[in-house]
């Protein structure tokens, strides 16, 4: 028995050493040489695989970052510009400076002031919803209410209103990844810049209808009468399919537009509130 | 003895409230709305203007394409305009608006009701008629007939298989069609015949028609050829891939067409517009459509103008009963709920459902429990469960390497999903995704 025991041992040790030995040398054969930076940079990014960057996850973008001799169109929403600037020292090379952006979406047609024309009885969701027919209200631009876009967001940036039926958009923590802007059937949801003390200014509105049309369809719509076309000082807005849309680039946020809309169409972030004329003078002769 | 196609199928209550009503021609609207897109393909290109005079059988847009169709004014006025009509879909279309004046004719169309048996047309003929005069799919599909008679290179037909099963829950048009208008059919089954050189039709109608199949094995021995040949009661067997394996026993092959197996298939009342446009000169102008429902004091099967908004059928059926309603346009598996009634009727209305909000409100869903009474269910052999699933997730390339593309979208699994989760509203979305995938790959 003493020598079944021993034989055992020593028949299974040796094959033990053989294919270790073996494993050692195929595994020498076959190491794909990977460039050890692709690991520090990854190890640099926040680590979301959220594919904002438009890379198959954080791996992907550190990859294509290595390998690329310049920084130029690689960017991660998400670590912003600290990670950026973090990833071009560790390589020693430069990275540009990018504006940080926010979603937001461009519809007014709260509960309040778009009223239902109809009931949808299908699956609650926007694609599903978009493709079956033009929606529950007399405005075919406007969000449909169902929250595709909540359920893309992957960093809980996003929530709906039960008061307004409309989505909000946390800037907090919204990282402008874009996945909402995908998942909107309506294409009503666009990156703009987040603007200096994340003040912005753009038409809250996507209707094409003709004013008469949109206005009775929504108290908020923008009716393309073009007035904001004529304020602006700095031509920052055009005027195209009875809709006014705001240039982010042009825009210096003087707020004239918003003064002068009838329909309160085109929505102001973050600013303090608005000392009326009238007001002002009324409180001087007071 | 009766057949039928042997993968899937449900059975819901078949409620043809309608089929004893006999064909009503309903006055002339007032208004008519045509739109310039009534069929599958790219819509016609009008041809007339605001202010222009229009005869009844004119031609006010012509085919834009090789997937498109002729249409015709099936009202005698004056064109106020091409507006932006809202349509069954609830977006505006394109739509050619005529004021209508009297009941003037183009020259060329005999109006009569004589049954005109002798043909005169040869094929080449009878298939540029069919196309000339506008003549799509009248079972809902609308698509353009001519195409199907145009046999591809390679490929040779057999058999024509006419379409009498009507498999829609309440619909009941190609019923009374095949009741009063028997001979007329089949004449036209003999040009279609014609049309692509086969010796040998059959007519598939389900058992549930035993008037129409009496009255059309009663013509059938007068015309050689043309089989009638009755069916097990079961839905979607008017669906061209069941309704080919239930009468010839074929299977067409995963993103195949009827004529891969040697068929061609068409509706039982494009066979009927079919003789109207070789025999009488006459284009699609006007159709059967089932006014029924839950709601309708009286369920009516209407001849129509095409053109007519479909509140003036109601008004006709008894008008809307109050409360909260669902009006639909087809039957209740596949048809379209309405937004509103003030939409025409197209080429393809082939019944106005009225049902009250208590009996067509769907349940909220609950959580799939794979019973799997959709796999069960689905007649082309699918598993609507996960392809719900992977659509919900969008997972593209696992849903085209699972056939989703093979889905006819005839909406069994949500019929008998005993959660109530509407299946086929994500298979559809994940469906056209795919499908928009696959068209821009091969680019």
């Amino acid at each position: 028995m003493n020598t079944t025991i021993l034989l055992t041992v020593i028949t299974l040790s040796l094959l033990g050493v053989a294919l270790a030995v073996i494993l050692y040398f195929v595994a020498e054969k076959f190491k794909v040489y990977e460039d050890p930076r692709i690991d520090e940079v990854e190890a640099l990014l926040p680590g979301a695989n959220c594919g904002g960057c438009g890379f198959p996850g954080c791996r992907g973008l550190s990859d294509a970052i290595v390998k690329a001799e310049a920084m130029d169109g690689l960017y991660c929403p998400v670590g912003g510009n600290e990670t950026m600037q973090a990833i071009a020292k560790h390589l020693g090379r430069v990275a540009a400076a990018k504006e940080p952006m926010v979603a937001v979406l461009r519809c007014n047609g709260a509960k309040q002031v778009r009223k239902n024309v109809n009931l949808y009885n299908g699956a609650p969701s926007c694609a599903v919803a978009s493709a079956t027919y033009a929606g529950q209200t007399g405005c075919q631009f406007g969000c449909l209410g169902f929250g595709d876009c909540v359920t893309a967001c992957s960093f809980n940036a996003m929530k709906m209103d039960e008061e307004t039926g409309l989505p909000v958009i946390d800037e907090e923590s919204c990282t402008a990844c874009g996945a909402c802007v995908k998942a909107c059937p309506k294409v009503i949801i666009e990156l703009r810049k987040k603007g200096p003390k994340n003040r912005r200014i753009y038409v809250s509105c996507a209707s094409k209808d003709k004013g008469a049309a949109a206005k009775k369809a929504c108290g908020a719509a923008c009716i393309g009468c073009g007035k904001c076309v004529k304020t602006c000082p700095f031509e920052a807005i055009t005027l195209e399919n009875n809709l006014a849309y705001i240039d982010f680039n042009k825009c210096k946020l003087c707020r004239k537009c918003v003064a002068v809309c009838p329909t309160s169409a085109i929505l102001e972030v973050n600013f303090p509130p608005r000392v009326k004329e009238e007001e002002a003078s009324k409180s001087e002769e007071a | 003895m009766l057949r039928t196609f042997r993968i899937g199928g449900i059975h819901p209550p078949e409620n043809k409230i309608a089929s004893s009503s006999k064909i009503e021609v309903l006055p002339l609207p007032e208004v008519a709305y045509i739109p310039i897109g009534q069929h599958i393909g790219a819509p016609a290109t009008a041809l007339v203007a605001k202010g222009d005079k229009v005869k009844v059988g004119q031609l006010v847009a012509k085919s834009s394409g090789f997937v498109s169709a002729n249409i015709h004014s099936s009202v005698s006025g004056t064109v106020s305009g091409i507006e932006s009509i809202v349509d069954a879909s609830g977006y505006p279309r394109p739509t050619i608006v005529v004021a209508v004046e009297g009941d003037e004719w183009e020259e060329g169309i005999d109006r009569t009701e004589t049954l005109k048996e002798q043909i005169t047309a040869t094929p080449q003929e009878i298939v540029k008629l069919v196309a000339e005069k506008g003549i799509v799919g009248m079972g809902g599909a609308t698509f353009p007939s001519h195409i199907k008679l145009m046999i591809p290179d390679g490929k040779v037909a057999e058999v024509l298989i006419i379409n009498g099963v009507e498999c829609e829950p309440y619909l009941t048009a190609d019923d009374r069609l095949m009741v009063e208008r028997g001979e007329e059919i089949m004449v036209g089954i003999k040009l279609l015949m014609m049309s692509i050189g086969v010796e040998k039709a059959i007519v598939g109608i389900e058992n549930n028609k035993q008037q129409a199949i009496a009255n059309l094995t009663a013509l059938s021995k007068k015309y050689s050829g043309i089989a009638i040949q009755p069916l097990v009661v079961k839905y979607p067997q008017g669906g061209e891939k069941q309704l080919v394996k239930a009468t010839i026993n074929r299977e067409i092959p995963s993103g195949g067409l009827p004529i891969d197996v040697g068929a061609v298939v068409q509706n039982v009342a494009t066979a009927f517009a079919t003789y109207e446009a070789v025999q009488k000169g006459k284009p699609l102008i006007d159709r059967i459509v089932t006014v029924t429902g839950g709601g309708i004091a009286k369920p009516s099967n209407f001849m129509v103008r095409v053109g007519t908004p479909i509140s003036q059928l109601v008004e006709a059926a008894g008008g809307l009963p109050n409360g909260q309603l669902k009006v639909i346009s087809g039957g209740p598996m596949m048809g379209k709920a309405l937004p509103t009634i003030s939409s025409p009727v197209t080429k393809g209305t082939s019944g106005v459902l009225v049902m009250p909000s208590e009996m067509a409100t769907r349940p909220a869903a609950s959580e799939c429990i794979r019973c799997a009474k959709c796999v069960s269910a689905c007649p082309m052999g699918l598993e609507p469960f996960l392809l719900n699933k992977l659509s919900v997730r969008k997972l593209y390339p696992e849903l085209e390497s699972r056939k989703v593309t093979d889905c006819i979208e005839c909406g069994s699994c949500s019929y008998i999903c005993p959660a109530g989760i509407p299946l086929l509203d994500y298979i559809r979305t994940g469906k056209s995704a795919v499908m928009h995938a696959i068209r821009t790959r091969k680019k």
